[in-house]
């Protein structure tokens, strides 16, 4: 019953840093663009908050510097495909490698730096709960974080006029803007937003998950976090839960392999990625759902007066 | 404050000047950094961009690592063309590889013996479908189950490392290996024949630059091809002519598996010679950034396949003959196609000065 | 969106063009490579000429950066660097991929003036013996392979006899009675260390059971850190690891249980958690090697090295543990510096329950290549095993 409860704590915390992504993604997505460099903003949100942490030794200062420069890239990009129009995909892809070269460069004197030792964080009282306290309230502050902002986000896109807004330029840009809204400054805002929570999302890895920075540190989490959205069918809620699958199976595999299980370990280690194609293939038989919830620009550039 | 106006039409003139421009902004920009690092900036774009042609055993590496990029990218080509986005070339790869190599393996286990001619086409159908066989797992999700053929075709990726992890290290692991992950080394028989002597150049170099040929034919001469793009380009009206999008998503995931595994099968039979963990070092990654540079058309991703292989050897004579680090190629490669990109909206907008901020009119 | 140019054609030929013709330009004002020594302006008279210095280069698998294995062999480049001073230029490749890319990487150093050339991966074995070929003048060095040829020879370290010490302190250390490896890849030396691990914390604890868990990777910290979680989750409280990075270490001391450094010393990483460090140190090997090559010395041989000649030690033992496991550790260090202690001696079980190694025998080289069981106490079976 323990080691349930202690799989169910290794869950949400490996699940942590993809939710967090893939909320940002999907912010991203339902204005209509498609931010296929999100391993790039990743990696160089994750050296830059371990530089500030190993300077000030604040992990908040950390996560706050990260989701600068995940805005940062994210702004680049932002830049090249709504304002001069390039193709998303390949500005995506641009992205992403121009940040494992860029963060690898940069990071360099950062290798085999070690950050101040940290307190083992747990929620008063509720941690002392039998099962649930192990399982669920001995994590990092960024995990509640992460459960608080998908209903954050969630609420932000179905229950408030700004998301209703944001949405409207997801499916019709050309519509928002025949109303006066000012598309591309709302997909920008989306997009810093994205590259916003992905940088929290990469410094975490390296200030707190791993914690150290070596280049790839990253080592594909961005790319799974974008499969995820897909996965999620662009709503946050399911983001979440694909996360915490995901996690939770890697997590599960490595039980297996440590109880001594007789498979090899190569395909117990295609465990999570067999399990997200199936849940996927279930999920997704309904089009309609699918049709309701992608947004429909999504990948087509705007121009207005065009 | 600049503005972008529409072009009434595409320029060809800026069509002509755009990648020279970009070229030519990657080239300044890279020499600013070398000069940063502080290398000599000339020596470091001639390691970039005259090196790795400088004799022929160079040039025809270049050629031997833009072939598995270039045939990857072929079929990358039709599918985004079809507003398929297979991002798992990857993975068929992979299984391209890993299905010629099992017949490699039975081949040199078997102690039949024929001529590298009877093998060479045998390994490269076999890739073929293994590609094929990988890329129609995607297809079939998508059109039975709906399933994003952007995530399955991702976690395939993924599966078939593995896949290819547990061959070599348990059914496929060389007896005489001491237990290292790898196949044996295949008979000599298997072995693609040479084009270029005292070269690692093999025939695949030819066979790609058929396939050009073929494709080239294919998405600008053939109806079935025309089909494709205009389902990519306009689905409903698509739908209106009675064009099969199902159809069409079998194609597109069955050609580019199909490219994709054949590149994988040259792979192991050309240059490695066995199946080991390495067999590609992102090749299949690599591709979509061809395929984009290319402008998904048949001679630019030629073209670029040797810009990008051009690129990657850069990097590693970077290295040893400079000292640069290996970092400085990925931000190379990002940089020219963020300059590519944007230099390309050239074509199709003007840059305007504006005076006020007071126009009004539609522009916002 | 996507420009069908017929156009496209000429134009990215000319790109092309263009782009050779500017470097042909650039190269031919290119002074000299910059790293080359500079020459020193003497006045008569003229001093016989310097020897020209033994150009040496090293093939790296990972980034100098990594904390790990490249940066510990890039050390003793580094200290090879310093003992032979100018007599000597080394240069490296990092993060070349062990595939089809390797050989170009190996040919280019050989053509480019490099009289020795180390690979530091097994991968690269098959296309270091292609270029070998080629190269009859230079010498090729390749570490932890086993294929050889009249200019190119292999060598190895003996990590497992850290390991082997590692297990000594596990075995006390160990409150729950179940230790934990996270293991990268099941090749022979990984399997070697785990053995030698539960061999060796069976000399305190005979009933001491070790859990498994493999990466699939040399290096992806979180992912480390996650296996390392797990284990601990499973009962293991001192952890042991064949990945290259801190991450195990440092998700010991986040759960207050115990692990040791590996290749490199990580006491700083962990304080609490820290047990020792078990280290390698090419840098003696490596200027043997550049030794052999100046003296013309050189012939084709397989090298392991271990405690005896310095190339494998385990450091920082924490004051944390009890004085006769100190004293126990460091006799049997002695008997390994002695030539007389052996890791390997029988009776070895499996845990399929089979004979390994008979009793009163010592195991050989063969025997320890050929590593491909787990030892009784060990669940499960081998990811390689058929």
């Amino acid at each position: 019953m323990n080691e349930l409860a202690l799989l169910l704590a290794a869950t949400l915390a490996s699940g942590t840093p993809l939710a967090l992504a893939g909320l940002g993604l999907l912010l991203n997505e339902k204005s209509g663009v498609l931010n296929l460099g999100a391993e790039g903003m990743m990696l160089v949100a994750a050296v830059a908050g371990f530089a500030v942490a190993f300077h000030t030794g604040n992990d908040w200062v950390a996560f706050g510097a990260g989701a600068l420069a995940g805005m940062a890239m994210a702004a680049i990009f932002g830049w090249l495909v709504i304002w001069l129009g390039t193709n998303q995909y390949a500005t995506g892809l641009a992205l992403s490698l121009f940040g494992g070269g860029f963060s690898a460069f940069v990071g360099v004197n950062y290798v085999g730096k070690k950050l101040a030792a940290k307190s083992a964080f747990e929620v008063p009282i509720l941690a002392d709960l039998p099962f649930v306290g192990p399982a669920l309230f001995k994590q990092h502050p960024m995990t509640y974080i992460a459960i608080g902002l998908t209903i954050a986000i969630a609420w932000f896109l179905y229950r408030s006029r700004a998301g209703l807004v944001l949405r409207a330029v997801g499916e019709s840009p050309e519509s928002a803007h025949a109303l006066g809204y000012r598309v591309r400054l709302i997909r920008l805002g989306a997009v810093l937003g994205g590259g916003a929570l992905c940088g929290i999302a990469g410094a975490f890895l390296s200030v707190v998950y791993a914690p150290l920075w070596v280049e790839g540190l990253v080592a594909g989490r961005g790319w799974i976090a974008l499969a995820l959205t897909t996965f999620a069918t662009w709503r946050p809620a399911r983001t979440l839960l694909g996360a915490y699958l995901f996690g939770g199976v890697t997590m599960l595999q490595f039980y297996l392999q440590g109880e001594g299980v007789e498979i090899a370990s190569q395909l117990l280690s295609m465990l999570p990625y067999l399990a997200t194609i199936v849940v996927l293939a279930l999920i997704s038989r309904d089009p309609a759902w699918i049709r309701i919830n992608m947004p429909a620009s999504l990948g087509k550039p705007f121009h207005p007066g065009s | 404050m600049f503005r972008l106006e529409a072009r009434p039409q595409a320029s060809p003139a800026m069509a002509l000047v755009s990648p020279l421009l970009a070229l030519a902004l990657t080239v300044v920009m890279a020499a600013a950094l070398f000069a940063l690092l502080g290398k000599n900036p000339w020596s470091g774009l001639g390691v970039y961009f005259f090196e790795p042609l400088n004799g022929r055993r160079q040039m025809t590496e270049v050629a031997l690592k833009a072939t598995p990029l270039i045939l990857c990218a072929l079929g990358l080509a039709v599918c985004y063309r079809s507003n398929v986005w297979n991002i798992g070339a990857e993975g068929q790869f992979l299984l391209g590889a890993i299905t010629a190599g099992g017949v490699a393996l039975w081949a040199t286990t078997s102690g039949i013996k024929a001529s590298p001619w009877v093998w060479t086409p045998l390994l490269m159908a076999a890739g073929v479908i293994g590609g094929m066989g990988w890329a129609a797992i995607v297809a079939f999700l998508r059109d039975r189950f709906n399933a994003s053929e952007i995530l399955v075709s991702l976690m395939l990726v993924y599966i078939a490392q593995q896949l290819m992890n547990y061959l070599v290290f348990v059914p496929w692991k060389d007896p005489a290996g001491f237990n290292f992950p790898q196949t044996r080394t295949f008979d000599a028989m298997t072995w693609l024949p040479n084009l270029v002597p005292q070269s690692r150049l093999h025939i695949g170099f030819v066979v790609t630059l058929v396939l050009v040929a073929l494709f080239w034919i294919f998405i600008f001469r053939s109806w079935r091809g025309f089909q494709l793009q205009v389902g990519g380009l306009a689905p409903a009206a698509a739908r209106y002519a009675g064009f099969s999008a199902r159809t069409a998503l079998w194609t597109a995931l069955l050609v580019s598996g199909g490219m994709a595994g054949l590149a994988g099968a040259m792979e192991a039979a050309g240059p490695l010679r066995q199946l080991t963990p390495h067999v590609s070092t992102g090749y299949g990654f690599t591709a979509i950034i061809v395929c984009f540079v290319g402008r998904l058309h048949p001679v630019g991703i030629v073209l670029s396949g040797i810009l990008l292989s051009m690129f990657l050897i850069g990097g590693e004579l970077g290295q040893s003959r400079l000292g640069l680090p290996n970092a400085l190629t990925g931000v190379f490669q990002g940089l020219l196609l963020f300059i590519l990109l944007a230099c390309d909206t050239l074509i199709n907008y003007r840059v305007r000065w504006q005076r006020s901020s007071a126009s009004a009119g539609t522009a916002r | 969106m996507i420009e069908m140019n017929k156009r496209f054609l000429l134009q990215a030929a000319v790109a092309v063009l263009a782009l050779a013709a500017i470097a042909g330009c650039g190269e031919k004002q290119a002074p000299k490579p910059a790293e080359a020594p500079k020459a020193e302006a003497k006045a008569a008279p003229a001093p016989p000429p310097k020897p020209e210095p033994l150009k040496a280069a090293w093939v790296y698998v990972g980034p100098v950066g990594d904390a790990g294995w490249t940066f510990a062999h890039d050390n003793g480049r580094k200290a090879a660097e310093a003992e032979f001073g100018d007599k000597i230029k080394t240069s490296f490749v990092e993060k070349v991929p062990e595939g089809a890319d390797a050989e170009r990487v190996f040919r280019d150093l050989a053509t480019q003036g490099n009289k020795i050339i180390f690979a530091t991966s097994f991968g690269y074995m098959e296309p270091m013996l292609k270029v070998a070929g080629e190269f009859p003048d230079v010498k090729f060095e390749h570490a932890t392979g086993y294929k050889t040829a009249p200019n190119m020879r292999i060598y190895d370290s003996s990590f497992y006899q850290d390991a082997y010490l590692a297990g000594i302190i596990a075995g006390k250390m160990s409150k729950t009675g179940t230790i934990g490896f996270v293991g990268s890849f099941p090749i022979p030396e990984v399997l070697r260390n785990i053995n030698a691990f539960t061999l060796g914390a069976q000399t305190v604890n005979p009933k001491i059971k070790t859990k498994v868990v493999w990466v699939s990777t040399w290096f992806d910290p979180p992912k480390e850190g996650e296996a390392a979680q797990s284990l601990i989750n499973g009962g293991a409280d001192v952890l042991l690891q064949n990945t290259d990075s801190t991450a195990v270490l440092q998700t010991a001391e986040k759960n207050g249980k115990y692990a040791f450094g590996w290749d490199s010393d990580m006491s700083a990483f962990a304080p609490k958690a820290h047990l020792a460090s078990a280290i390698v140190d090419w840098s003696g090997y490596y200027k043997k090697a550049i030794k052999d090559v100046m003296e013309n010395t050189w012939k084709t041989e397989r090298t392991v090295w271990g405690v005896k000649e310095g190339a494998n030690d385990l450091i920082k033992i924490a004051d944390v543990i009890p004085e006769e496991i100190r004293k126990k550790v460091q006799e049997i260090k002695d008997g390994m510096k002695a030539g007389t202690f052996e890791v390997f001696s029988g009776p070895i079980m499996g845990n399929d329950g089979k004979e390994r190694l008979a009793k009163d025998i010592k195991a050989d080289q063969a025997w320890k290549d050929k590593v491909d069981f787990y030892v009784k106490g060990i669940d499960g079976k081998i990811p390689s095993a058929k």
